[in-house]
């Protein structure tokens, strides 16, 4: 493996014959890895900001397995929508680009992919939830066509047939008197209604991959409960891959096997849920822990992370948290190595990680 | 027995809409009912649930930014709701609310110092060059550079707004703060900052809140008294750190249950919605949860549940028929 980041991926958990395979087998054999459901490989997108491009994500790579669900956290500005924006295809120029990588839908490349094969793909074996509710929805079209349109396109239903599924989904996502409410416009809907007719729609098809950001942020906690218990029934129906895009520690908790932390366009570190839970590495990750109040906790320290994102035609030398990190000192202005510390563990901060470098 | 700083009495408010083409049918959205609590001097009362329940709704009628129904609303003793003038300008100058939206809670066109000092002149407490130092100050006190004071709301992000929301609620020198949904609209970190400013604001200037909020967590970490809405009810009111942790009401259970916890070992199935969830236009009789209740016995449904002391504490209770 050239990258210490394509090492760090578990094993599949649910069939095949190379299960619990371990990570560093030298190359060469063909057998060595199934095709992961999802696979980027030095992702890097731009946005063009007064005459220059500069990387919004930069160097990602990530593996989502088949009946996996990866949490990719972080702050606003991170690159998280970015990045999933760029998998569907929707960061285009003018104003942005896929400047460099791969992105390996079951093996196929979608990077440079034409409109048209894009579009077979969309909506069918790959869905994404958006995170604005409120403009995302086709405001002259009903919610129930809107559903219904992929089901007719990808699935060759009648309209009557694909309204009958959108009014069982309606149901699934608990949207009130669902039957009525199909022929109705988005400006009749709240926001988190709205939200719900969105993952209706995504997941009209059941894609194999989908991309859900930030899907349940605008929903109040007991529809978030049924959504995601949703989410886990779609998995374990056909092994959905869910790539979920959240700020929320407490449903990554929840639903999460692996969890990818970014901050300003890269991964800085990525593991197992527990592990990262129960040891986080990346100055990065401790911050975001520490700024949550809990549920669970009497009385808790909370501690807010100073400043914010630096924007993207700003970004510092070498690690890009360092100017708000409390453990920042001399090295931190050199590039940094998202170094693996377990074969599933990879951290990127040359403070926390010293003892595995120098090992 | 001293007296609380705000007594809410039986505050009812209905929106009457026309809905519907072409025949309009008149519908009646019952969105606060009858609620009912007190906040002491120096206490953060909390006020949860989820969209719709009435929890802003009953925040603004009690400012009468919206004008309730029904009901009474003691400040210090002093009625709000029939408060006319010069005694109704008086009581809002004590409470001051903070909205939720610090995008659309500042005017675009006007500067923050003009924002800032604007109260003051109204309220009669400065003018001219003293409330420029005044607001200066507030600006400090909130985190902000005084610089800030030249410029206008769309040069900062949505957690410097809200730091400016909240020092223009302090321009007038409030007891009582109304925190409508204050951290809602702010990211994970910029959320914690604000927290941490509120939480110091209270302590060092004695200040009670009425803090509105849906997230439980939130909820727990910065309030004495918490009070749980359902349609338009009060459900159930109590101590934060029990009704959060150990909630009588089934409704505050589902939504305890429903708030994941940050921690992947103790992953649990997380509850699904019982049947449809009714609307505040058409609420169920009897007890408003009734139809959602995993508990729901003969009686829900017909009968309301009466208002029962929690055991082993003074005030507060739940509505509940199991209880009692």
């Amino acid at each position: 493996m050239a990258t210490p980041v394509r090492g760090c991926r578990i094993p599949q958990r649910n069939t095949g014959g190379n299960c619990g395979q371990a990570v560093d087998e030298p190359s060469g054999s063909a057998a060595m890895t199934t095709t992961a459901a999802l696979e980027l490989i030095g992702l890097r997108t731009e946005f063009r900001i007064g005459g220059a491009w500069y990387p919004a994500v930069r160097d990602l790579s990530l593996r989502l397995e088949r009946n996996e669900t990866l949490a990719l956290v972080g702050e606003s500005g991170c690159g998280k929508s970015v990045t999933a924006l760029s998998v569907m295809g929707l960061v285009q120029p003018p104003f942005g680009r896929v400047a460099a990588g791969s992105i390996l839908l079951d093996g196929m490349e979608l990077a440079g992919a034409s409109e048209k094969a894009l579009e077979t793909i969309r909506g069918d074996r790959m869905a994404m939830i958006f995170q604005e509710p409120m403009t995302s929805l086709n405001p002259v079209m009903t919610v129930g066509d809107q559903v219904a349109e992929s089901l007719m396109i990808h699935r060759g239903l009648s309209r009557g047939e694909a309204l009958e599924r959108a009014r069982a989904l309606f149901e699934e996502v608990k949207i009130p008197s669902p039957a009525a409410r199909l022929r109705e416009y988005p400006h009749q809907f709240s926001g988190g209604m709205r939200q719900r007719v969105m993952i209706a729609m995504a997941l009209a098809c059941e894609p194999a991959v989908l991309l859900a950001d930030e899907p349940t942020t605008a929903l109040d906690v007991t529809i978030q409960a049924q959504v995601l218990g949703l989410l886990a029934d779609l998995r374990e129906r056909h092994g959905m891959a869910v790539l979920f895009i959240t700020h929320n520690l407490g449903v990554v908790a929840q639903i999460a096997d692996r969890v990818a932390v970014m901050y300003a366009g890269e991964i800085v570190e990525q593991g197992p849920v527990d592990v990262i839970f129960a040891d986080p590495r990346h100055p990065y990750t401790r911050a975001l822990f520490a700024a949550i109040p809990r549920l669970d906790q009497a009385e808790q320290e909370l501690s807010a992370i100073g400043g914010r994102v630096p924007p993207l035609d700003q970004m510092p030398e070498g690690c890009r948290f360092a100017p708000r990190c409390p453990l920042a000192q001399a090295g931190c202005e050199l590039p940094q190595p998202l170094v693996a510390l377990a074969a599933t563990h990879a951290a990127r901060c040359h403070v926390t990680t010293a003892a595995v470098m120098h090992a | 027995m001293t007296e609380p700083l705000l007594r809410v009495e039986g505050l009812r408010k209905h929106f009457v809409l026309k809905k519907g083409f072409p025949k309009p049918r008149t519908i009646r959205v019952r969105a606060v009912e009858d609620i009912s609590f007190s906040i002491e001097p120096g206490q953060a009362f909390g006020l949860v649930g989820e969209s719709g329940c009435g929890k802003s709704t009953a925040a603004r009628a009690l400012l009468r930014l919206i004008e309730p129904d029904a009901g009474r609303v003691l400040f210090r003793g002093e009625d709000v709701l029939t408060a006319k003038g010069q005694a109704l300008k008086a009581l809002r100058r004590r409470i001051q609310i903070v909205f939720q939206d610090p995008y659309s809670s500042l005017d675009p066109r006007q500067s923050i110092g003009s924002a800032l000092t604007e109260p003051m002149r109204v309220h009669g407490i400065a003018t001219g060059a003293e409330a420029r130092r005044r607001a200066a100050a507030l600006m400090e006190e909130v985190g902000l550079p005084p610089s800030a004071l030249d410029r206008l709301p769309h040069e900062f992000s949505g957690g410097q707004r809200q730091r400016i929301g909240i020092a223009r609620a302090l321009t007038v020198e409030p007891e009582l703060i109304i925190a409508d949904e204050p951290v809602s609209a702010l990211d994970v970190s910029v959320q914690a900052q604000v927290l941490l400013l509120l939480r110091e604001l209270r302590q060092r200037r004695g200040l009670s809140f009425l803090f509105v909020s849906h997230d439980l967590s939130v909820v727990r970490w910065f309030c004495d008294r918490v009070a749980v809405m359902y349609l338009g009810r009060i459900v159930e009111e109590g101590p934060a750190a029990r009704v959060l942790a150990n909630p009588l009401h089934p409704y505050a259970q589902v939504l305890r249950d429903a708030s994941p916890i940050p921690d992947p070992s103790r992953r649990t199935a997380l509850p699904r919605i019982l049947g449809e969830i009714p609307s505040a236009a058409n609420p169920p009789p009897g007890c408003p949860f009734h139809p959602r209740c995993i508990h729901a016995m003969p009686i829900c449904s017909q009968q309301m549940p009466a208002w029962t002391p929690a055991p082993g504490e003074k005030a507060g209770g739940v509505a509940c028929h199991l209880v009692g």
